[in-house]
């Protein structure tokens, strides 16, 4: 009997040290700012702890281009990458090629994250990807110039912020030629969705489509949100400001040359760095109102473990350490990543680092989402009609009006036979 | 090969039996085919098969995440309208025309350019002067890039803050930001391209130009412009039209442009390749992505029928 017992125990010693030891899992990390290298070291930092090994797979820069990559990769059912990093309105679009990680991570684990967050990873009942980092638009300011120029606080509205901008930009200029007021996303690509979806909240223009799937971006309030955006063009705003994207903005910014950005969180850590230009004169505040309150557009990214790998367990521990407590904590404190565990917005180490994460909870936890949940498999195609529509007349091409009006079309038109 | 070939067929014949004699053609026949068979099945693979499976897909309903659910919908991808009045077919789609009508501007603008500039430079590297050679490498250059490397190039020559045109020349203008503006910019950066692919074109069929035509010209007192218009121009015309054909071709499925200056939702306005990538990849629609292929592959192959027949261009 107790050589039976040893046996089996040496067998099972076996089994799980075959399982556990040594497999590669290949991570797909993103790009954006300091995105990489903290991809790599939480990656190593698993890596040394279970002496597995983790290859990086670097992905495009922009979300649009980075989704088209990674669809390509799924349809063939590659067994490529392991690990994959989702945007927040990717689970509807994806689902079906993603392990359900409901059952395999602990309920208390799960529970400890965002719970608007987890809501959105879920697809049909099915826990698609663990939330890593949050995001949210915020109102960049430059402490030092506002003082210059006579102003004691960020600007409450978005009248306010063309004022204050149009001013330090003037006083500005005749030094500085290159000196612009704001930068923000204007570029035709995701970004500027989510740049324009907040001007339509703050503006009580709605969210484009609503939460039961009616059109409702055909209203007097979309189209003065997007005309009162058209108007910083070339005033407050570069002329190539329709050609920036987050990078671009941040850019601009941290060389010292603009006022004001609209930028994720992750901006402050890059500002607050030994060869930036702005280091120690940059605040932080919710966006402007535009009469109907401050909005800031919900973003954030999810890891999911693909179905077609080889090495789920391990790719689902990876999984569940990067987004863990400690690892999330050091990616707030070293980049201003922004945890999706509200436990961490008390942390001393975390605010020490981030002084606005306390006071712009809020602008976290009810940040706005984009209509990915009700249009479905068709967001992309919504989106992209909007951030359309929106260029339009940010460029002199169309005005507000006009544009909502055809957007309207448009949206039914893609909308079809239903989302 | 082929001078080998009429040598040996009196001597090979054996007596034996008469049928071998006709057997010497059929081998080579049969031994033509299998050396070209691994090119043909190459062929078959690499082009025939995506072809089908494209013309396949433009009947079908199909999402790109789930390509074995395929339905079939006839042409309903080209041109559907639904119960309420909408279009749902991509030819009903204003964008898409938009993109039709930006690349033809883009492929008649930067072709003819590009065929005059080419002309200019193939004229001068022809004639003999010091540091001809010199002036023949140099100019392939900008051919020589990658288009991708060259346009992310000039996107950066361009941007507003910090470019060389941008800043630089045009004092904070955006070219790239304004539609109407950005065709034009990506019209100078495809000339510039190539134009030397052009010369180079141009630049052999002049240099197949028999020299004593011009001494004779020149005895009789024609001017350089009337050898020019009269001679040159003539006698280039089979390899200037085979070189309008490549780049013509070219400039109409142009993509990487487009998509790397402007970014996947503006290509998809300005070019009809970077249309049909935006409704396959970004919009997941394998149907209607396939649909708009097979429409680009038709545009195409009209277009150089168009022009074959027209010139009567001779490939040989």
């Amino acid at each position: 009997m107790k050589k039976a017992i040893a046996l089996f125990s040496l067998t099972a010693a076996i089994a799980a040290s075959s399982q556990a030891g040594a497999v590669q899992v290949t991570l797909a990390c993103g790009t954006v700012g300091q995105e990489l290298q903290l991809c790599k070291d939480g990656a190593a930092r698993w890596a040394k702890k279970t002496g597995n090994t983790v290859k990086i797979f670097e992905s495009p820069n922009l979300t649009n281009d980075r989704l088209g990559l990674y669809q390509q990769q799924l349809a063939a059912k590659s067994d490529a990458i392991d690990v994959y990093q989702l945007d927040i309105i990717w689970p509807g679009l994806l689902a079906q090629h993603f392990v359900d990680l409901k059952g395999k991570v602990p309920a208390a684990e799960v529970n400890a994250h965002f719970k608007g967050i987890i809501d959105a990873d879920t697809v049909d009942g099915k826990l698609v990807a663990l939330p890593w980092f949050t995001d949210a638009g915020l109102l960049y300011y430059r402490t030092d110039l506002l003082k210059k120029y006579g102003y004691n606080a960020a600007p409450k509205t978005w009248t306010e912020l063309a004022t204050m901008a149009k001013k330090i930009q003037d006083g500005e200029k005749k030094a500085n030629s290159t000196f612009t007021g704001f930068v923000w996303q204007g570029k035709n690509y995701e970004g500027l969705t989510c740049d324009a979806l907040e001007w339509l909240v703050s503006f009580g223009g709605g969210t484009i489509v609503d939460n039961t799937g009616k059109i409702t971006v055909n209203n007097p309030n979309a189209a003065k949100a997007i005309d009162t955006a058209a108007s910083w063009v070339k005033s407050i705003s570069p002329a190539g400001v329709t050609t920036y994207g987050e990078e671009e903005a941040r850019g601009i910014f941290q060389s010292g040359n603009a006022a004001f950005m609209r930028n994720w969180p992750y901006a402050w850590a890059l500002g607050q760095s030994p060869d930036s230009k702005v280091k120690g004169k940059i605040g932080v505040a919710p966006l402007p109102s535009g009469g109907n309150g401050n909005a800031a557009t919900l973003g954030g990214w999810n890891l999911g473990v693909s179905m077609y790998s080889k090495n789920q367990a391990a790719a689902i521990d990876l999984v569940r350490y990067l987004t863990g407590a400690e690892e999330q904590k050091i990616r707030a404190v070293e980049a201003a990543y922004n945890p999706t565990r509200p436990a961490l917005y008390k942390d001393q180490a975390v605010l020490k680092a981030n002084p606005f994460f306390g006071s712009l909870l809020d602008v976290f936890t009810s940040a706005v989402a984009r209509p990915s949940g009700p249009t479905k498999l068709k967001y992309n195609q919504v989106s992209q009609a909007f951030s359309g529509a929106v260029s339009d007349v940010l460029n002199g091409k169309s005005t507000g009006t006009a544009a909502v009006k055809k957007l309207e079309t448009d949206l039914a038109r893609i909308k079809g036979r239903g989302w | 090969m082929t001078v080998n070939a009429p040598a040996k067929p009196p001597t090979a014949p054996p007596a034996p039996k008469q049928k071998r004699v006709r057997g010497i053609e059929g081998a080579r026949a049969w031994q033509a085919f299998w050396l070209l068979l691994p090119t043909l099945i190459a062929i078959a693979l690499v082009a025939g098969f995506p072809l089908y499976r494209t013309i396949f897909f433009s009947v079908q309903e199909a999402n790109l995440t789930t390509p074995g659910q395929a339905t079939y919908v006839g042409l309903q991808n080209f041109w559907f309208t639904t119960a309420e009045g909408i279009g749902l077919g991509f030819l009903q789609d204003p964008q898409w025309w938009q993109a039709v009508r930006n690349t033809l501007t883009f492929t008649v603008v930067s072709v003819f350019l590009e065929t005059v500039f080419g002309m200019i430079v193939a004229l001068v590297v022809n004639s003999a002067f010091r540091g001809r050679a010199f002036l023949r490498t140099a100019m392939l250059v900008p051919w020589a890039i990658p288009t991708v490397v060259s346009a992310q190039m000039w996107a950066y020559m361009y941007n507003d803050s910090f470019g060389l045109i941008g800043q630089g020349v045009l004092g904070g203008q955006a070219l790239l930001a304004d539609p109407s503006s950005a065709i034009w910019a990506l019209i100078a950066v495809d000339v510039w391209k190539t134009t030397s692919f052009m010369a180079l074109l141009i630049l052999a069929g002049l240099q197949s130009l028999p020299g004593d035509m011009y001494e004779a010209a020149d005895m009789d007192g024609a001017s350089k412009w009337t050898q020019f218009w009269r001679l040159t121009l003539p006698l280039l015309r089979p390899a200037l039209l085979v070189a309008l054909v490549f780049r013509s071709l070219d400039a109409l499925r142009v993509f990487d442009i487009m998509y790397v200056m402007l970014g996947a939702n503006d290509a998809a306005s300005t070019s009809m390749t970077g249309y049909a990538r935006q409704q396959l990849i970004d919009n997941q629609l394998l149907g209607v992505g396939s649909a708009v292929s097979v429409a680009i592959f038709i545009i195409i192959m009209a277009i150089v029928v168009a022009y074959v027949t027209a010139f009567r261009v001779k490939f040989d």
